[in-house]
């Protein structure tokens, strides 16, 4: 696809000296940051995936063509507002669509050549819960109040790993002090109630990472902790994918754990994936009208807040009956008559950073030059 | 400018049984003046919400005064003084889901406290209802559905509606974005400033989101376990707080910007907030302050008045217990390190 767009013939960040050379990863130590990285071949490429799901209203159309890649050892999170179909995408590679009513209608997940969607189990291992771990939004409902926390991480091993009870017992006190839960040995026999809802997202990432898996799917694990706890388990997910290696998807609607954690970048609205690439081409060179109104719809942290909040006016489309075209359309500020009836193709805004809107598309006989000049002198 | 709400040593302690209390709310003062939103940050469990609701005589008072535009408020209400003071003091509350009647009519929520409170006839009310129903941004046709016909941010513009259709003077908001979408929390924040500018409102804006709390309101105070540990300027106490606690609440925010979260180091307090029952003496921070002295074991510390550029800061903690002027020079905001030095 043509490199051109009008972006790219303005300054890529202007006033700001810092803009090429800050490096986007969070460890300095590492040196791995070279921008062919993003070449390294997928662990998990998602492609195409549609969902349906049967409701008295009709068909709800959740995820509509949606594709993407997590790269080893990296975080990619997926971003949007409730409804916009993020959750409905990881489940359906966990394979926990309830169908009837929900249905995969086409799409395909390939972990090292497995299509981990229609081939759940391949010799005897269950790739749920193995290769791939989740950990979900509400700590207190994901546990069985009845089994003591130190058995329901042990059943993990025992299913998955063949472990004897006493071997997956000891691996799962292990597990907690991993998660820096103090006094493990004791916590492993508490019943869930008696644990912070903190203390229980750590139980709950031990459970997720007992078997190693190469795979996290992070679905919200902090939006119902509070700001300080969420500060901790962010760091822990941080710790926990430098000395495992395991790859994370980041499910989230806030920015700042976004930005906190994510190497990738994909914004999610009305069941379609609207823009990717690297968190730092995303916050700072988003090409994605929603993309901007997310982050202006927050308030920063810049110290002059005359600049205002800018409100996303209307709400997402009605699902059972999906706009023709851009889905964004009725709450675009930058809409045009291309919009309402074609839907945008994706295209490449800058080296591995694509975006599917009408407004800097190639084909796209409009051209608003200069229209996203300026935006990363706001940090 | 005057406080048209003082609350003065408010306390608000609820038994449990066995001879076990709960502290939800100790010794709490703080002033609201006329035309200020002042808000109220804390982690769950801080007492946020309970002294918002104590400041309505939604719970009964355990000790202290709340003088409201002169007047004191009784310490536990009686039908009367809801009756006196409901039309003047409002309340948004959080869950936008399970404050509303699902059997009520959305007009007949909204009309509801005209009904009770004014003489106006039934159609003067109606016409009330759907000017409010305008000036918060619906339809007055959605008078005659009912609330489950409404997304989530509708039904906050509702409740709101129902609150300020009363003209009150004083508003108190609870949590009233915490459980709506980014892109909607933005379009609620707004029409809460342009109704404040419009109606003069002063209001108290409890929510647990530190940057949305600095943008909407002009002063911040910070609870812990129950106490007032911090209050001044918004961007005072944001970019330059001063509580070891404020400090770390406000450098665990993450920024939506991954030049700043990459590059700074993690500042996640250890420990979680302790349990407020039966607390004892001391700071209520000092199991996990970093700065812990021997003096905050021992002794509760008062809010000492330390120096600020823009306004009145208040502190409890003991490294103020002089001004603040000998402060160690390490007590500097971690949220504003990104050009927070205006």
């Amino acid at each position: 696809m043509s490199e051109r767009t009008v972006r790219d013939g303005g300054a890529p960040l202007p006033g700001n000296p810092r803009g090429d050379a800050s490096p986007d990863r969070r460890d300095g130590g590492d040196s791995d940051i070279a921008p062919q990285r993003h070449d390294e071949p997928a662990l998990l490429a998602v492609d195409d995936l549609h969902v349906e799901f049967d409701t008295y209203g009709g068909v709800v159309k959740a995820v509509r063509g949606v594709s993407f890649s997590v790269r080893p050892g990296k975080t990619l999170a997926i971003v949007g507002e409730s409804g916009c179909g993020k959750s409905v995408t990881v489940q359906s590679i966990m394979g926990l669509i309830p169908m009837p009513p929900g249905r995969i209608t086409s799409g395909t997940a390939m972990l090292d050549g497995i299509d981990v969607i229609h081939q759940k189990v391949v010799e005897g291992e269950d790739i749920r819960g193995s290769r791939i771990g989740m950990i979900f939004q509400d700590p207190m409902s994901s546990m069985n109040p009845t089994m003591t926390v130190g058995d329901q991480i042990a059943e993990t091993l025992e299913v998955h790993r063949g472990y004897t009870r006493s071997q997956a017992y000891a691996r799962a006190v292990e597990l907690l002090g991993m998660t820096h839960i103090p006094e493990p040995a004791e916590r492993a026999k508490q019943y869930p109630f008696v644990f912070s809802g903190g203390m229980l997202q750590r139980a709950i990432i031990a459970m997720a990472i007992a078997c190693e898996p190469d795979i996290l799917i992070a679905d919200e694990p902090t939006t119902a902790l509070d700001v300080t706890i969420q500060a901790q388990i962010l760091d822990l997910l941080d710790e926990l994918q430098a000395t495992t290696g395991m790859a994370i998807i980041l499910i989230t609607h806030n920015l700042g754990v976004v930005a906190r954690l994510a190497d990738d970048v994909a914004v999610m609205y009305a069941g379609q994936i609207v823009e990717k690439g690297s968190s730092e081409e995303l916050f700072h060179q988003c090409a994605h009208p929603y993309t901007l109104g997310l982050r202006a719809a927050m308030p920063g942290n810049d110290p002059h807040r005359e600049q205002g909040l800018q409100a996303i006016e209307g709400t997402p489309p009605d699902m059972f009956d999906p706009p023709r075209g851009c889905s964004y359309f009725a709450r675009c500020p930058h809409a045009m008559r291309l919009c309402e009836d074609r839907l945008p193709e994706r295209f490449e805004v800058s080296p591995h950073h694509y975006a599917s809107c009408w407004l800097q598309h190639p084909a796209s006989p409009v051209e608003v030059p200069g229209l996203y000049r300026g935006e990363g002198e706001a940090a | 400018m005057s406080a048209l709400v003082e609350a003065k040593g408010l306390t608000k302690h609820f038994r449990i049984g066995r001879g076990q209390i709960v502290h939800a709310v100790d010794d709490m003062s703080l002033d609201i003046h006329e035309r200020e939103i002042v808000g109220l940050v804390g982690e769950s469990g801080s007492g946020k919400s309970t002294f918002g609701k104590a400041l309505l005589g939604l719970h009964d008072k355990t000790a202290g005064k709340v003088r409201f535009d002169g007047e004191t408020l009784p310490g536990r209400y009686r039908p009367a003084d809801f009756q006196r003071y409901a039309s003047r003091m409002q309340m948004i509350f959080q869950d936008p889901y399970s404050s509303l009647n699902p059997r009520m009519t959305v007009g007949e929520i909204i009309g509801e406290g005209l009904r009770l409170h004014s003489d106006l006839s039934g159609a003067e009310i109606r016409e009330r209802v759907h000017d409010w129903l305008r000036r918060v941004g619906l339809e007055p046709d959605h008078a005659s559905r009912y609330p489950h016909e409404f997304s989530g941010g509708q039904r906050q513009r509702v409740g709101i509606a129902r609150a300020l259709i009363m003209q009150p003077q004083f508003v108190v908001c609870d949590e009233p974005i915490s459980a709506l979408d980014v892109s909607v929390q933005a379009q609620i924040v707004r029409l809460l400033g342009e109704l404040k500018s419009s109606m003069g409102l002063t209001m108290l804006f409890i929510a647990h989101d530190l940057s949305m709390v600095r943008y909407v309101s002009d002063r911040m105070a910070v609870m812990y376990l129950g106490s007032l540990i911090e209050v001044g300027v918004s961007d005072d106490v944001f970019f330059r707080p001063k509580h070891p606690y404020t400090e770390l609440l406000i450098g665990s925010n993450p920024q939506p910007d991954p030049r700043i979260e990459r590059g700074r180091e993690t500042v996640a307090i250890e420990g979680e907030i302790p349990s407020p029952v039966n607390v004892g003496a001391g700071c209520r921070f000092a199991g996990r302050c970093p700065k812990v002295m021997s003096v905050c074991r021992t002794d509760t510390p008062p809010l000492f008045k330390v120096r600020d550029e823009t306004g009145e800061r208040r502190v409890a903690c003991h490294l103020y217990a002089d001004g603040g002027d000998t402060a160690p020079s390490g007590v500097q905001g971690n949220g504003g390190s990104n050009g927070g030095g205006v």
